[in-house]
């Protein structure tokens, strides 16, 4: 099992590439805020789970990422769909439920899915999406092409069974995949340390015979490197890695949930580490990247958002002939 | 039954039809792979249903697993979504109870929560015991908690032919199926069609026709009405059994039309009757033929309670010939003719 070293840079990112993370991490936390703004004004309606301070996770995963390697996520995972190439305009239409998302407004904000760019399946149940991961990765093994499968999930969802079951198998037929565990240190209103013993997951996982590690998730130079060891090795036919990714929830549950149980010191020096910010200094300080370029991003990110959410709002609701159509493949067969 | 099948029909257990309607799928299509705990040769199986196929097409596409229910159906689940037409076997119904949220929550639904982006193709065998002294966690019909997931179809042969048939029909379905195989049925025999051989979903069959009352029933219980509708027809009682198949879809025309002749119709099965599926074909029967019944609908189901293993009480437990025909004999009261 290695373990990164804390702040170590990443030699094999490129500035260009590097820019390509920060314009991801930049287009999520737009999202997030806008979003969080329009529900907080009544202007949207849906239940969301923020994904502040989890950014640089996805947006370093997936710039290792093809538009044909597949990936599955949770209710926690706008972040991870964003940066996976899920269109914006369908992506707000959706968890605003309407009939141009992704669904057709018949999955919502926890049920996303988009095909066509890879996202396979968004679960609201916590750990169910691992073992369907393994089944993307034993297909492209069975086909024998070199695609990968990524799976996001929380801490929370290694105290689960079917993580377990997936891990254990994940590595016994050395399918093509990547458990991104974005360690975000809460199981929903419950502290890691109230919940485990264990310290490090790595470790435990690292048990099942694959290859584990635990990495920076604020750092997009580390999250960058431990995300290229693992989709490489899963490309190469090297088997399954769990990627254990140190973050911080910044913010409750779900939007608008009490935080009383999150410690005020901690959740206030983590909003410091906030891996978008750190991210743009880095950019400047460690790249040289000038402040017009940072901007330009910043700015092209929020009229994108902007614009989404606009589409979303003037978009109409699926109609009634919808309500019991893709039950069934044949409608025939679908009870009166 | 064309003449040209029946012709070719031989004899085999419904074991071997599931055997032959596995190795025709697998012959037939690259996409398809089976993956379950102990399927793989020389085990083939704890049902024996999966002999040879390992030896014959690989471990690559015959597939042992870990005692990992929701690994099993989840993987299932993941490569239907990547093309793959999957059939996994839960070993015993009574272990969907381990793989639920796979089968519930994601298998059944992601097509409609994709707004049918995506499907899931896959089918899942399971065995179902009752009768059998197995005890309370190894012989239940647990075929109602499906019926309550919208997204899942049901299937539950009473012969080695509808078995052979559902099953290749299920394999080559888009949708999830559940495949239920009645323990005590899987090893008598039956003409089984050679070559490929569907029957569709949703079709019931009269298994026997009769005048005076119904029997609408499905898997075990086809036999046990079979056998009850032999015993009340030498009292002078015509009997007409239809077995449904599947459950889901629900051949309402046909249990319709034989209860708009016969006015009497009593639902048999080896689930709980509480709350049961024989509730919802009552239902149906008692809101569209309301006017044509001469006696309410009636159900006979397992009673209400975990499946004791004693002999004694496991046969008062479940339905059987005895009380179908008791119950028919009450329905008809005096012998029509």
């Amino acid at each position: 099992m290695a373990v990164s070293e804390p702040g170590s840079v990443g030699v094999s990112l490129d500035d260009e590439t590097a820019l390509e993370v920060y314009r991801t991490m930049r287009r999520i936390r737009v999202a997030e805020d806008r979003i969080v703004r329009g529900i907080g004004a009544g202007e949207l309606r849906m239940v969301y789970y923020g994904v502040r301070g989890q950014e640089a996770i996805p947006a370093a995963v997936s710039a290792h990422l093809r538009p044909d390697d597949a990936m599955v996520t949770t209710y926690r995972g706008m972040h991870d769909c964003i940066a996976k190439g899920v269109p914006l305009v369908e992506l707000v239409a959706e968890m605003c439920g309407k009939v141009t998302g992704t669904s057709k407004g018949k999955g919502g904000p926890m049920h996303l899915s988009d095909p066509q760019s890879g996202l396979m399946v968004t679960t609201g149940v916590v750990g169910g999406g691992l073992p369907i991961a393994v089944g993307l990765g034993l297909a492209a093994q069975l086909r024998g092409t070199d695609q990968v499968t990524v799976v996001n999930f929380g801490d929370g969802a290694t105290s689960i069974g079917a993580t377990h079951e997936a891990a254990n198998l994940a590595a016994l037929w050395q399918v093509p995949v990547v458990f991104v565990c974005q360690h975000n240190q809460y199981a929903e209103h419950t502290r890691f340390s109230d919940y485990t013993r264990t310290e490090r997951l790595a470790e435990r996982f690292a048990t099942y015979g694959m290859m584990a590690e635990t990495v920076d998730g604020n750092s997009v130079p580390d999250m960058y490197d431990a995300a290229g060891r693992a989709v490489v090795r899963a490309r190469s036919g090297g088997g399954p890695t769990f990627l254990e990714c140190l973050t911080y929830r910044l913010g409750g549950h779900t939007f608008g949930a009490a935080t009383d149980y999150m410690d005020v010191d901690e959740l206030a020096k983590a909003e410091e580490d906030e891996p978008v910010a750190r991210c743009r200094r880095w950019l400047q300080e460690e790249r040289g990247i000038d402040e017009k370029t940072l901007s330009g991003i910043d700015e092209a990110a929020e009229a994108e958002v902007e614009e989404a959410v606009e589409a979303a709002k003037s978009a109409p609701d699926p109609t009634e002939d919808e309500l019991q159509t893709d039950v069934f493949a044949d409608p025939e067969a679908v009870p009166a | 039954m064309s003449a040209r099948t029946a012709a070719d029909a031989a004899t085999d257990t419904m074991s071997g039809a599931i055997n032959q309607a596995l190795d025709g799928a697998l012959a037939e299509d690259p996409s398809v792979f089976l993956l379950g705990e102990d399927i793989e040769d020389p085990a083939g199986g704890v049902m024996k249903a999966t002999v040879g196929l390992s030896t014959k097409y690989g471990r690559a596409r015959v597939r042992g697993t870990p005692i990992s229910e929701q690994a099993i159906v989840g993987t299932a689940i993941g490569a239907s979504l990547a093309g793959f037409r999957p059939v996994a076997e839960v070993m015993l119904m009574d272990f969907f109870a381990v793989a639920m949220d796979q089968v519930a929550n994601h298998a059944a639904k992601l097509r409609y929560m994709s707004g049918g982006r995506t499907h899931v193709p896959i089918t899942i065998r399971t065995a179902v015991g009752g009768g059998r002294q197995f005890g309370a966690q190894h012989s239940q019909s647990l075929e109602g908690w499906l019926m309550q997931v919208p997204g899942l179809k049901v299937a539950v042969p009473s012969t080695p032919a509808d078995a052979k048939g559902l099953l290749t029909t299920c394999i080559f379905d888009d949708d999830p199926c559940v495949f239920m195989e009645t323990m005590s049925l899987l090893f008598t025999r039956g003409p089984v069609p050679a070559g490929r051989h569907e029957v569709p979903l949703g079709t019931a069959e009269v298994k026997r026709p009769g005048d005076d009352v119904t029997v609408v029933t499905w898997g075990w219980q086809v036999g046990e009405a079979l056998a009850a509708a032999e015993a009340v027809g030498a009292e002078g009682i015509s009997v007409e059994v239809v077995d449904l198949r599947t459950l889901v879809p629900l051949d309402r025309e046909a249990i319709l039309r034989s209860v708009a002749r016969t006015h009497r119709a009593l639902v048999v099965h080896a689930a709980s009757q509480f709350a049961g599926p024989g509730a919802e074909i009552a239902s149906l029967v008692a809101h569209e033929l309301f006017g044509d019944l001469a006696v309410p609908v009636e159900r006979l189901g397992a009673k209400y309670g975990p499946i004791p293993y004693s002999a004694s009480l496991e046969v008062r437990h479940f339905p059987n010939r005895e009380r179908i025909a008791q119950r028919l004999r009450a329905m008809v009261g005096s012998p029509s003719s």
